[in-house]
């Protein structure tokens, strides 16, 4: 090893870990692309980038720690890795693999106390999911627990400790992620105890071919948003509302936006009254009240990253900007060269 | 010097003819739908015989533009509710049914404006014109109805894209915060290049291609009214023309949409009800190859040539 690389390595190891606020507490990150690279953005709530990280290829979705200026940055399916970034540095403190034969699914959290990283894996041959768990002090695998489902994507952690998986229900080719069981597919959205026990399941016997892919959190219930695999003549809602113990709520947009997001929702965030969902197919963004109404359906194309901020949202999207939303409104808050990719990640307020 | 100078013309992106496409393309395709629409509402007859053509020609003029669903025709879910196709669940003839059976003095232009978009518009008429079954009721009041809706959401469209064609003229400009540079036009447009094209290889022809074993010809569109190969036809001529205003240049993309065209000509097979016939499908088939192989060349040519590619997240699902 070079002196200088050495020494870089034992300063690391040596020093404190910052905090966010360290690094000048961003609201948010996301993946993007510019020019030909890639890199993780950290944001302020006014969307100005405040540092970026470069990173080896496209990114998906980031999982932030609680606390420390630390974040995973997961790869695009099938995932073979995920790097920890130190967002004080831009160094990459290491990089972690799921067991042989697993692969990452696209996303991952923090324990609330930020000692363990849940990861959503599945087992390449058969795409049963697994959810991984990771001690952070030194990122070693501890277990990992089934996910009762195939094809886990997001995973969300709720303020009671629980766990709540969108088990996609499609089996995908290890390699190039073909979709093989279309006809069969069976997704659910399941919630795990702490310690990965099976709380609760549900499914949407009618909607069988609709993934349940990307979670939110919306007071006590949980918004999930999916992707409609049957005929896309066939109007489905891409969004519904699940309060564990109670049957789910199906969110219909009015009638004469049935197609408006093509079958198909990109991500999911949710203020304390309102749920957004977005699709970069249909070049739209919904929202709906907590209860399950439509409110408002604004037009831009390509958006995709969703997060809470204020009492609306910020969005972004493919062409380099971003935006807030309402019910009234969706608004240029910035715009630049960075092509946004599908997942802005709110950090917790500390 | 000259070779270098050239290399270094070629890598700048050509502005797109984003005039070229709105005062051109655009804007006169909508005026003529809303002329052709409005000449159907004024039809003073129910006589199936004297509004079928005026019906065919509002038709033919909605295909010159039905590629561009951006803007004021995703608005209101207006192009939905003026083309409501395909309709699995045939939630447009039960819509209508009940219409029909119901109070026909509430069958005002304004109260077809409420209606279910399934059950209004073209596809609509056409099953009020070329009634599959005797129909429960007279139509008269319906047609006179939804002709009448018709024709208004034609005449919004129409004078919607007078600012919203603004918008993308000035693209990029102070104060224009639908699109936030002149790339993000060039985009929208090309998007719809690409997505009229999906939409008439995976649709208006797959769907009643089905697969070799099960051809589906009872799934054509406007299949009744007998112009489900005109639709397809239509159709490719109105992409063509985007395509031919965006990118004048786009030699390649303009030699499969002409070659895409001479398949569709040697259809003859005008509802594709010989479909069961394998040399009928293999021709249908071979037509959607060649408007599949015309998007892949639009995408590989006009792309790069104005600098936009379709959406970085949309084309990539997880």
């Amino acid at each position: 090893m070079q002196r200088r690389a050495f020494l870089a390595s034992v300063a690391a190891a040596c020093a404190p870990r910052l905090t966010w606020a360290d690094v000048g507490s961003p609201a948010f990150l996301a993946a993007g692309k510019q020019g030909e690279a890639f890199f993780l953005h950290a944001l302020s709530a006014a969307g100005e980038t405040l540092f970026e990280v470069p990173l080896p290829g496209r990114g998906h979705a980031a999982a932030a720690h609680p606390t420390q200026a630390e974040a995973v940055a997961f790869a695009r399916r099938p995932g073979t890795f995920a790097l920890v970034v130190d967002c004080a540095t831009g160094r990459i403190i290491t990089r972690l693999a799921p067991p042989d034969g697993q692969q990452f699914n696209g996303h991952g959290v923090f324990s609330a106390d930020g000692s363990l990283l849940l990861t959503s894996e599945v087992v390449a041959d058969t795409s049963a999911g697994r959810i991984g768990l990771w001690d952070t002090r030194s990122y070693t695998r501890l277990t990992d627990w089934p996910s009762h489902g195939l094809g886990p994507h997001e995973i969300r952690l709720l303020p009671n400790g629980t766990l709540a998986v969108a088990n996609g229900g499609i089996q995908t080719d290890p390699v190039d992620r073909a979709k093989l069981n279309i006809p069969t597919m069976h997704p659910n959205l399941t919630l795990l105890s702490a310690d990965g026990n099976l709380l609760d399941q549900i499914d949407l016997p009618d909607l069988r071919q609709n993934s349940i892919r990307h979670l939110a959190q919306s007071g006590d219930a949980i918004a999930f948003a999916m992707q409609w695999e049957g005929d896309p003549a066939e109007p489905v809602p891409q969004l519904g509302l699940w309060t564990p113990g109670t049957a789910p709520i199906l969110c219909e947009p009015t009638p004469q936006d049935a197609f408006a997001m093509q079958g198909y929702a990109g991500s999911v965030a949710a203020t304390a009254d309102r749920v957004l969902v977005t699709s970069p197919k249909g070049g739209v963004a919904m929202i709906f009240s907590a209860d399950g109404t439509h409110k408002a359906t604004h037009h831009r194309a390509d958006l995709c990253g969703a997060a809470p901020l204020g009492t609306g949202f910020l969005l972004t999207d493919g062409l380099g900007a971003l935006m807030t939303a309402d019910d009234r409104a969706l608004s240029p808050l910035r715009s630049g060269k960075t092509a946004w990719d599908n997942h802005l990640v709110p950090l917790a307020r500390t | 010097m000259r070779a270098l100078i050239l290399s270094l013309f070629l890598a700048i992106p050509a502005a797109a003819d984003t005039a070229s496409v709105v005062t051109q393309h655009i804007r006169p395709g909508f005026a003529a739908f809303a002329a052709q629409a409005k000449a159907l509402a004024a039809v003073d007859s129910c006589d199936p015989a004297l509004l079928r053509p005026a019906f065919h020609a509002t038709y033919d003029a909605w295909l010159a533009v039905a590629h561009l669903p951006l803007g004021p025709a995703e608005e209101e879910g207006r192009s939905l509710a003026i083309l409501f196709w395909p309709d699995p669940k045939a939630l447009g003839q039960k819509a209508q049914r009940s219409l029909l059976t119901g109070d026909p003095e509430a069958l005002t232009s304004d109260n077809m404006a409420q209606q279910s978009v399934a059950a209004r518009g073209l596809a609509g008429i056409e099953r009020l014109l070329y009634p599959a079954e005797a129909l429960p009721a007279d139509p008269c009041p319906l047609i006179q109805a939804t002709a009448a809706d018709l024709a208004r959401m034609a005449a919004d469209l129409d004078t919607d894209w007078g600012p919203f064609g603004d918008l993308l003229l000035t693209a990029g400009q102070p104060g224009n915060s639908r699109f936030l540079t002149a790339e993000e036009a060039t985009q929208a447009l090309f998007t719809q290049l690409g997505t009229g094209l999906e939409y008439l290889a995976d649709r208006r022809i797959g769907r009643p291609l089905g697969t070799f074993d099960k051809p589906r010809p009872d799934l054509a569109e406007a299949r009744a009214a007998g112009r489900s190969a005109r639709n397809i036809t239509l159709s490719l001529q109105g992409l063509r023309g985007l395509a031919q205003h965006l990118h004048p240049d786009g030699q390649r993309t303009l030699a499969a949409f002409d070659q895409a065209l001479k398949l569709a000509a040697d259809l003859d097979d005008p509802t594709l009800a010989n479909l069961a016939d394998p040399k009928a499908w293999l021709k249908l088939q071979i037509l959607q190859q060649a408007i599949r192989a015309t998007r892949d060349t639009a995408l590989a040519e006009i792309g790069p040539a104005l600098g936009v590619t379709l959406g970085f997240n949309a084309q990539d699902g997880d």
